[in-house]
């Protein structure tokens, strides 16, 4: 703790330890080894599971909801709700189906998949509502895939997102830490299954898409549902017909400092951000070790960095091998954590740089004063950060 | 899960901790004349490491107010304000209501956002839309979001522009807004918020009246899903 330098930083650091240790509650303190971001431990330690309720004081509590629970981001007085009394007042959510039926093209991710859901929907479009990810698409992702997913949902306006539990789900759940074991583990499964939606049940709004359109996304602008193809040219405001969407579109490309109609591919990236609880679990390393590998990172982007979610992601991680082929290729490897997400340490950009980022939020000044975010996934970050700007994965070898 | 009250300090008493009260308002409108409003551009993240839930009021909206970078626990006297940004304009001063566009308050679940907004001196907002848990957020806190219809809140801010000192009088008991003509504007809210924010009451005493059930709920748990209890060691 002696390393964090920052007096407010520490006391913060101090104050939860203090407080965890007082009223005995377990933490995974900054040197433990499992320790991370909190979206990350929760699912891989077995501590969160289907059927549950999960809420917490950040609003990508939704990432639980991959494992079939009710999983919520709430405030600070509402933390203090919940400790004080084991629960919340709260109101129905309303329900909606976003279904994605196919199969995904190779080189789209779960990224590209929850970016096109937004860009489809706008950052308000899930307000109010509950979302559930049906579909062939969800059924054939990976737990990881659909945790990336969940995580998103906040940024679609949804404050909860969730996958119907199926066998993948079980199989995730199964040996980890905390979950249940013998058989407690057997009347669990039986109950779990029940956390699927019936069959013709009722959905406030549905959402269809075809999975097999979705190519891989670019952010453009200030906002995540500012999201265009990596085919696709920068939006142009005198095309908006919304007045107030066209103010808000030319103010995003001057904070972008871009040009209407310029090609995505043309957007050269100064640093490159592979991390957050969005992208830092251990598919997601070898998606951009698997571009990566062999090559070397462009001399004209500054730093690239690459950031495991949990202590146990790095250490799966490095067991593979694969931070041997991002420090070859001249990208950091680093300490488990948040990082370049939400700039709240040194981590952070200057005013003026674009950054090709696994996070979630491209709001302004998000990652540090002026800095010019482009939401990705991990292989098209790790694309960019050897090309220099932006390329189009599928075609990238 | 833990049990209900299990650690020493939350004793089950039913005592009901007095929050700020809102019942009626009559304050200058300010406006924030853009859609999609986050809560990192309500609060720069770089203030959010405060242990304190209080002194944010000075950097609310800190990057469209001053023209350089702000940093934590800096005076912001003599830093470069942004003169073009509306809240820096004198005929904005002390206002308390803030006039905003759709899904305002989007992003983070950080109740910093809506102690900023109360620190500066607003205590109600105004919009089409809000995002889901800052509306949640801003009730913990004395704070009255009002959605409006979209068509209404564009008559506002038009108002608000051509008159200097454009002032809304909110009426939480009657749920009206009124404007300076004296239109009247009625809104919806959900009835225990209301009763919450008029009395000042905070839930956690009202919720703690229903110990018994609580604890019911969690006994029944216990023998329907035992997994959950005591798992985390």
């Amino acid at each position: 703790m002696q390393g964090i330098e920052d007096p407010v930083s520490l006391i913060q650091v101090q104050t939860l330890d203090d407080n965890c240790d007082e009223f005995g509650i377990v933490e995974f303190k900054i040197n433990d080894s499992r320790q991370g971001i909190v979206h990350v431990i929760g699912p891989e330690t077995g501590a969160c599971l289907p059927g549950m309720t999960v809420v917490c004081g950040d609003s990508h509590t939704a990432t639980n909801g991959a494992l079939g629970a009710l999983a919520h981001g709430i405030g600070t007085s509402e933390v203090e709700h919940v400790m004080a009394t084991q629960c919340l007042v709260a109101k129905k959510m309303k329900n909606m189906l976003i279904k994605v039926e196919g199969k995904l093209g190779l080189g789209v991710t779960s990224k590209d998949v929850v970016l096109a859901i937004i860009a489809k929907i706008g950052t308000a479009g899930g307000t109010g509502y509950a979302m559930e990810f049906g579909g062939q698409v969800f059924r054939d992702m990976s737990m990881e895939g659909r945790m990336t997913v969940c995580n998103m949902a906040i940024e679609a306006g949804a404050r909860a997102g969730m996958v119907a539990v199926d066998q993948t789900t079980i199989d995730y759940v199964k040996g980890r830490t905390y979950s249940p074991k013998g058989d407690l583990w057997e009347k669990a499964v039986t109950n779990w299954k029940n956390y699927v939606s019936d069959e013709g049940a009722h959905f406030d709004a549905i959402i269809e898409m075809d999975g097999a359109q979705i190519k891989p996304q670019v952010s453009w602008g200030t906002s995540p549902e500012m999201v265009v193809s990596v085919e696709d040219k920068v939006p142009d405001p005198a095309q908006e017909k919304d007045p107030v969407k066209q103010k808000d579109m030319i103010r995003a490309l001057q904070y972008m400092g871009l040009q209407p109609n310029q090609p995505i591919t043309s957007i050269y990236v100064d640093r490159v951000f592979i991390g957050s609880c969005t992208n830092s679990r251990v598919e997601d390393i070898r998606a951009a070790a698997q571009v990566v590998k062999g090559k070397k990172k462009a001399a004209s982007v500054k730093e690239a960095i690459v950031v495991p979610g949990s202590g146990a992601v790095k250490a799966e991680a490095e067991a593979e091998g694969l931070h041997q082929i991002f420090i070859d290729a001249g990208i950091e490897w680093r300490e488990p954590g948040c990082s370049m997400c939400l700039a709240m340490n040194a981590d952070k950009l200057g005013a003026g740089e674009h950054c090709a980022s696994t996070s979630n939020r491209n709001f302004e000044g998000r990652q540090g004063y002026g800095g010019r975010t482009h939401l990705v996934s991990p292989a098209m970050a790790a694309a960019a950060a050897i090309a220099g700007h932006f390329v189009d994965v599928r075609k990238f070898n | 899960m833990a049990a209900l009250g299990r650690h020493r300090g939350l004793p089950l008493q039913t005592k009901v901790i007095i929050m700020k009260s809102f019942t009626i308002l009559s304050g200058i409108a300010a406006p924030m004349d853009r859609a999609n409003v986050d809560t990192d551009m309500i609060i720069p993240k770089q203030f959010l490491k405060s242990i304190k839930r209080t002194g944010f009021g000075k950097n609310l909206f800190d990057e469209l107010r001053y023209l350089d970078e702000g940093k934590p626990d800096q005076s912001c006297e003599g830093r470069p304000i942004n003169p073009n940004f509306p809240l820096n304009f004198p005929r904005y001063k002390n206002a308390s209501v803030l006039l905003a566009r759709e899904n305002f308050g989007c992003g983070s679940s950080r109740e910093h956002a809506p102690w900023a907004l109360d620190d500066y001196g607003f205590r109600c907002v105004i919009a089409p839309s809000f995002a889901d848990i800052f509306f949640n957020n801003c009730f913990k806190n004395g704070l009255l979001p009002i959605v409006l219809d979209e068509k209404i809140v564009d008559q506002l801010f038009t108002e608000m522009y051509v008159a200097e000192g454009y002032q809304l009088t909110i009426d939480l008991a009657a749920q009206t807004v009124k404007t300076p003509s004296d239109q009247s504007l009625s809104f919806e809210i959900d009835e225990f918020r209301k009763h919450c924010l008029l009395n000042g009451l905070d839930d956690i005493g009202l919720t703690l009246e229903h110990a018994d059930k609580i604890r019911a709920y969690e006994a029944k748990k216990r023998i329907e899903a035992p997994w959950l209890f005591d798992m985390v060691k």
